[in-house]
């Protein structure tokens, strides 16, 4: 069921809505009746990608299951700004445990709502697990790989910024090539984040073989609504990894946070794809290709790239990783795409 | 539920935390000028017209159209649509087709007999129109709309002036010019034909006129000298196309040369092909690029079989034959002679070099200044005689019907005015909206719609219209191109974007409202406004 | 029911009876034959409607357990030693969110040097992490408190860890009464959770608390444990009532009548020193003993009473608090405080060292006579210890201690599990 373009000539489905569409084909974030599930006064900084991530997510996932949403938390810039005692901004039944564990608290969650079913006390519940890169591909790691391999029915949403923004921007191994974190400084023979570290959990993802696995950003609205419907329609392990810009941990202006996220799909240095059961299904060809130094420069944690004597050389070997993309995931191909 | 305290939370709690005071500045909702609105010389609110039309509600697009334009399907035909030459699109892949969504309009307008709204209240008060051509007519449509009681005092047998004496059929065939008059008449305008205006202050006089507005138009062709025999037909251009309407038409035999590189030489051009020339010969001084018409037309022409001798100007003109000088451009880009002559054989000379006005009617009227062969009138479109108001081609102007069209409505906004005794003061425009304000990421690709062409057989023999309409599936395509540019058309983008939801929406047709409770001033709405409708304005702190 | 079986089975057994819906596992000797057990069960279907999860990690099953227990359904794991070590983080947090989930701990040292046999170390690293913690002496009072566990969890809205020795409860035949369904059933009513993740009513557990309201939440979770210090004794009341059975409570005292010595202990080792306690009575000392069955909440006011009237006693711990001695020592010190008696601690059985009744009775005679260290490490051969101490003194690189002391003892080849 690959994702229906609408056939309508003025914005398509770039637009989150359009007064013209039939309320069928508009998107959630697009109805007034949106459950908002992370709702207005938290605390995420102006323009934080995360925030507008975790709504377009978890409002999908809320329309999907008509509703019927519990969703587990990992420690990180989603968890403090939303809940900070004595205000949540949370409208669905949620929690936060810790850090590490939140694939491990769904399955929990999974197997509660299961057996409930099972004794007729409970209706058709559905859980999401959600969190930062940090506590995704790193401490959360093996209880996100624990829960895929034993295929528990949970939807697990990665917000990937690229760091460990709430303790203040430290590297996580989904930190780009490269960039400046606290922890990389742009110091030494090979300033930032070194070449040939980190890992891409998607791909860690797929060799699960799990049901499906994804990868979207918040610069396409209907994609990411569309994957997580789809994967809300789907049983067992599920993996949507969303790119959020951070314009605290990025060092970019808050009003560019959608375009960034654009610009880093349009470079193809971050691969929108889909895949089912470890096989590579769709992919969203990039519209107008562009080189990655437009999604660079703009970011001061790639500001020692450039300046007064650009560092051509890293360019090119961060436009190599775009260009491996592309022919990986077929991003130019838009046969088959969406 | 007996909650653990602090730990657990109630939903909605956070609706207590007012983030609106973290703001440094705030998106604001406006309306900016769309620059296919700006370059409309008849002042039309397109891109408000297609918001309707994009919607499929063709009558209220047309409402909206006519608010500004009495004549859309006439405008559809004949406008060189400056609109499209300003519309953003053209920077994304090609302009609006603007001017066929108008004129689709407008037929449909004449198809489904929709009528003007009756006017309001009568003011008592009584205006002249002189001339029944665009603008004219324009005049008559708003001061009728305004409550005046307008009479229409028309020299020619027919209504329309140049509409109807200067273009040629295939262009705007005539039940078309027929319905957009009458459907202004039928507003209870008064039209008096062949009744023409000797001496204004009399006409105003004899029939108790408060005001006048004069648009005689330019009908007077400019003459060359040019040495001729007796036997060469030397006839002027607007009498070929007057004559077209006529009982008569022109005889200007097989091999017709025609003089100038305007739109009216185009059309005299094409017309000699329709009425059987085998050769129809512009003979133009200057070059292609130079030619003052249309590159369309003049294509459209060209592809009729009309031929083009460029850097040419007519020495003399003999019994069957004409002799030509060649010319080259000299570094100003003005022809020089290089005394090359050349031979054409040539049964008629077209003489197609401009129109003068017939200024007869203001004779003895004080005040009035009279410039370069045209009237002068100032901002109001008032001429220096009190109530005596001005406008199209006879006064100091670009003469396209359009122009007349937009001279018509401002004159009437100042005459309505004036007779309050009061000045018309027009709202002040909205900043531009240009290119750069447009988030264009947003738009589908979507190449515009090209409209039907007549056959060439057909185009060379027949005065039927050549350029065709499109259907309503292809207008709706068309109008949907439209970018709307500087004003909401509720893509929904500034809800969905907002990380803090602090975008209330308002329901269909009610556009969206800002909550300053809880939006952080991210600009997140501003950037992603694909129309520009949102800007934003520092805080006061 | 009287049947003989394995301490784990017997465990296993008391749990299904009570209708846990959720138990998730990971293996580590000895508590393996407890979820091996319950995982049968769920398999064959004899244990109906509960969801068996073989989880990566401990730390995996004490997460899986959290979001189970907080979508209301009864949840049950088990662990051990390094286990429990592995998923600490996740037990304060199971404590912190107050979720009833109750825990076999089968006890078992820390490493390095890793070994697998029984001392106390495990549970009592996690004296402060809220958990009510039960230990026990017998299978049969190991079955029975994962009955009391339950109630007592789901009434207060706490955790409970029921802690009994590795290998010698775990892995020990023994004939045990096991109660019927139905009287589980009549003591140990439906899950109905305080707080719960329901769509229906949704809620934000597990927020961000800050200096503002933490102190509050830290003493509330300390007032709960009091209420817990109340509900134990009431409810070994209604257990007896259902079951016929003297189990539970906060302490159990032994012949303490006239004592002039108490030993105070937890766990199996209670048996020991109780034969020994016996023979040391007929041969007409004054000793008794203290067994503590709830360490967590500790019952200061019990032990103070128990203890008000001896002389002296031993707090005999299988665990060490480095640095400083005793752990349950310190405790039982606490609630003496004021009464001016003499207190040893003696640390023994430390992975698995096995304590002889010989051992004890010589122990207990000496401190009758005052003559005990105030610290002493039962059983300790010092030999080896003195040894590696020198060779420590005298080369830098002297290698692993243990290593060197299995050299010196002749018994590098033993095996090391
Ligand atoms: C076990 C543990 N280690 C470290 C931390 C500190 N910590 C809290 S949030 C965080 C970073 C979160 O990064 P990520 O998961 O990427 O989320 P983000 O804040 O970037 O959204 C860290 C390191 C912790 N809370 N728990
Ligand atoms: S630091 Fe980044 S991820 Fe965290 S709240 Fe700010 S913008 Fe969002
Ligand atoms: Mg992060």
């Amino acid at each position: 069921m690959p994702l229906q373009p609408v056939k309508f000539y003025q914005t398509g489905t770039f637009t989150v809505g359009n007064r013209l569409l039939a309320p069928e084909e508009r998107s959630v974030q697009a109805n007034m009746q949106r459950t908002n599930s992370l709702n207005s006064g938290h605390r995420a900084c102006q323009g934080c990608g995360e925030a507008l991530g975790a709504r377009y997510a978890i409002d999908a996932a809320m329309n999907a299951s008509n509703r019927q949403l519990i969703a587990a938390n990992a420690t990180g810039c989603l968890e403090v700004f939303s809940t900070p005692y004595p205000e949540t901004s949370w409208q669905i039944p949620w929690i936060h445990s810790l850090f590490g564990n939140t694939a491990a608290v769904a399955t929990g969650i999974a197997a509660a709502i299961k057996i409930k079913k099972q004794k007729g006390q409970g209706g058709d519940v559905r859980v999401v697990a959600q969190g930062g890169d940090g506590g995704t591909t790193d401490i959360g790691f093996g209880c996100l790989s624990g829960m895929f391999e034993r295929n528990d029915d949970v939807l697990y949403i990665c917000y990937d910024n690229g760091g460990y923004m709430n303790t203040g921007v430290q590297r996580s191994s989904a930190t780009p090539a490269a960039a400046r974190t606290a922890t990389t400084m742009p110091l030494g023979p090979e300033p930032g984040n070194p070449f040939g570290q980190g890992k891409f959990v998607p791909a860690i993802a797929m060799a699960h073989e799990i049901p499906y696995v994804a990868t979207a950003t918040v610069a396409d609205l209907r994609d990411l609504e569309h994957k997580i419907t789809k994967a809300m329609g789907m049983r067992g392990a599920r993996y949507i990894h969303i790119l959020v810009p951070c314009p605290l941990g990025w060092g970019t202006a808050s009003q560019d946070t959608i375009h960034l996220a654009r610009l880093a799909k349009e470079t193809g240095i971050f691969p929108v794809f889909g895949a089912e059961y470890g096989e590579l299904k769709t992919a969203l060809a990039i519209r107008r290709q562009l080189p990655v130094e437009d999604y660079l420069r703009p970011q001061k944690r790639f500001a020692h790239l450039f300046g007064k004597s650009p560092a051509v050389a890293t360019i090119a070997r961060i436009q190599a990783l775009a260009d491996k993309n592309i022919r990986k995931y077929g991003l130019l191909d838009r046969e088959g795409s969406r | 539920m007996d909650k653990p305290f602090a730990i657990t939370l109630n939903p909605g709690s956070s609706l207590a935390n007012h983030t609106g005071s973290w703001r440094t500045s705030r998106p604001v909702y406006v309306d900016r000028l769309p620059p296919c609105n700006a370059a409309c010389p008849a002042g039309e609110n397109i891109q408000g017209w297609l918001f309707h039309a994009e919607s499929g509600d063709y009558e209220k697009a047309w409402r909206v159209l006519v608010e500004n334009n009495p004549m859309p399907a006439i405008m559809g035909r004949v406008c060189y649509h400056p609109c499209e030459t300003g519309c953003n699109r053209q920077h994304l892949d090609d302009a609006v087709g603007i001017n066929s969504v108008e004129r689709f309009l407008g037929d449909e307008a004449i198809k489904r007999g929709w009528k003007f709204d009756k006017p309001g209240r009568s003011s008592g008060k009584r205006v002249l129109v002189v001339g029944a051509g665009p603008s004219g007519l324009s005049a008559a449509y708003h001061l009728a709309r305004l409550g005046h009681a307008v009479e229409i005092h028309e020299a020619g047998p027919l209504a329309g002036g140049m509409m109807r004496f200067g273009i040629p059929k295939y262009r705007l065939p005539r039940e078309v010019l027929d319905a957009e008059v009458g459907r202004i008449l039928e507003l209870g305008v008064v039209l008096r034909l062949d009744t023409k205006v000797d001496n204004i202050a009399e006409s105003m006089k004899a029939g108790k006129f408060d005001a006048a507005f004069l648009a005689v138009g330019a009908h007077i062709g400019k003459r060359a000298y040019i040495p001729a025999g007796d036997a060469t037909k030397i006839i002027d251009a607007v009498s070929v196309l007057r004559s077209m309407e006529g009982e008569e038409k022109p005889l200007l035999g097989r091999r017709v040369v025609i003089y100038g590189g305007g739109n009216t030489a185009i059309d005299v051009a094409r017309t000699a092909k329709r009425l059987g020339a085998s050769e129809s010969i512009i003979v133009y001084r200057r070059t292609r690029e130079k030619m003052p018409a249309h590159d369309f037309e003049v294509e459209e022409a060209l592809q009729e079989g009309v031929m083009m001798k460029w850097l040419s100007t007519i020495k003399q003109a003999g019994e069957g034959n004409i002799t030509i000088e060649k010319m080259v451009l000299d570094d100003k880009g003005f022809p020089q002679s290089t005394g090359e002559f050349e031979t054409l054989e040539a049964d008629s000379v077209v003489l197609a070099l401009g129109q003068d006005v017939d200024l007869s009617l203001l004779e003895g009227v004080p005040g009035l200044e009279i410039n370069d062969g045209v009237v002068q009138v100032g901002d109001n479109m008032m001429t220096g005689s009190d109530g005596i108001f001005a406008g199209g081609d006879m006064v100091p102007s670009e003469r396209t019907v359009t122009v007349g069209v937009g001279h018509g409505k401002k004159a009437s906004y100042h005459i309505d005015a004036w007779l309050r005794g009061e000045t018309y003061v027009a709202p002040p425009k909205a900043e531009i909206a240009g290119f750069e304000r447009l988030n264009t990421w947003y738009y589908s690709e979507a190449p515009h719609t090209m409209r039907p062409m007549l056959n060439i057989i057909r185009r060379q023999s027949t005065f039927d219209e050549v350029l065709g309409g499109l259907d309503e599936t292809n207008a709706q395509f068309e109008a949907r191109r439209c970018l709307s540019c500087g004003n909401c058309f509720e893509c929904d983008n500034c809800y969905g974007v907002c990380p803090d939801n602090a975008v209330i929406k308002l329901g269909p047709g009610k556009r969206f409202e800002f909550n300053y409770d809880y939006c952080k001033g991210c600009g997140m709405c501003v950037a992603e406004c694909p129309c520009g409708a949102i800007k934003t304005v520092e805080e006061e702190i | 029911m009287l049947k003989q079986c394995e301490g784990s089975h017997a465990v296993a057994e008391a749990v299904a009876l009570c209708r846990p819906e959720v138990i998730c596992a990971y293996p580590i000797s000895p508590q393996t034959h407890i979820v091996e057990g319950l995982g049968e069960m769920c398999k064959s279907g004899e244990l109906h409607d509960c969801e068996f999860i073989n989880v990566e990690s401990e730390f995996a099953a004490m997460s899986v357990a959290i979001g189970s227990s907080a979508t209301g359904a009864r949840t049950y794991t088990a662990t051990a030693s390094q286990g429990l070590l592995f998923m600490v983080e996740a037990v304060y947090n199971a404590s912190g969110l107050g979720l009833p989930i109750v825990m076999t701990v089968a006890n078992r040292a820390i490493g390095a040097p890793i070994n697998i046999w029984n001392d106390h170390s495990d549970s009592l690293s996690q004296r402060d992490c809220g958990w009510i913690q039960l230990f026990a002496e017998t299978n049969q009072e190991a079955l029975d408190l994962h009955i009391q566990a339950f109630k007592l969890a789901e009434e207060l809205s706490l955790p409970v860890m029921v802690c009994m020795d590795g290998f010698i409860l775990t892995h020990a035949y023994e004939r045990v009464d096991m109660p019927t369904q139905a009287q589980v059933d009549a003591f140990l009513p439906p899950y109905e959770p305080r707080q719960v993740l329901d769509p229906a009513e949704p809620v934000s557990i597990g927020a961000m608390v800050g200096p503002e309201a933490f102190m509050e939440v830290r003493y509330l979770a300390h007032a709960k444990q009091m209420q817990a210090l109340e509900r134990i004794p009431q409810l070994a009341e209604e257990f007896k009532a259902v079951f016929g059975r003297d189990i539970g409570g906060l302490t159990h005292t032994y012949r303490g009548e006239g004592a002039e010595t108490m030993v105070v202990a937890m766990g199996s080792v209670l048996g020991t020193i109780k034969d020994v306690v016996d023979e040391m009575r007929d041969a007409g000392h004054k000793i008794g003993v203290l067994g503590i069955t709830s360490f967590r909440p500790f019952p200061l006011d019990a032990v103070g009473a128990a203890l008000k009237n001896c002389k002296r006693f031993v707090v005999l711990e299988k665990s060490l608090a480095v640095g400083i001695g005793g752990i349950v020592a310190t405790n039982v010190r606490m609630a003496v405080t004021g009464m001016g008696l003499k207190g040893y601690t003696v640390v023994a059985g430390l992975g698995g060292r096995a304590i002889t009744k010989k051992s004890l009775y010589g122990l207990f005679e000496k401190a009758g006579r005052s003559e005990l260290a105030p610290l002493t490490f039962l059983d300790l051969d010092w030999e080896v210890v003195n040894r590696q101490l020198e060779r420590e003194r005298q080369t830098r690189r002297s290698g692993p201690a243990a290593e060197s002391m299995l050299r010196d003892l002749g018994t590098v080849a033993s095996k090391i599990a």
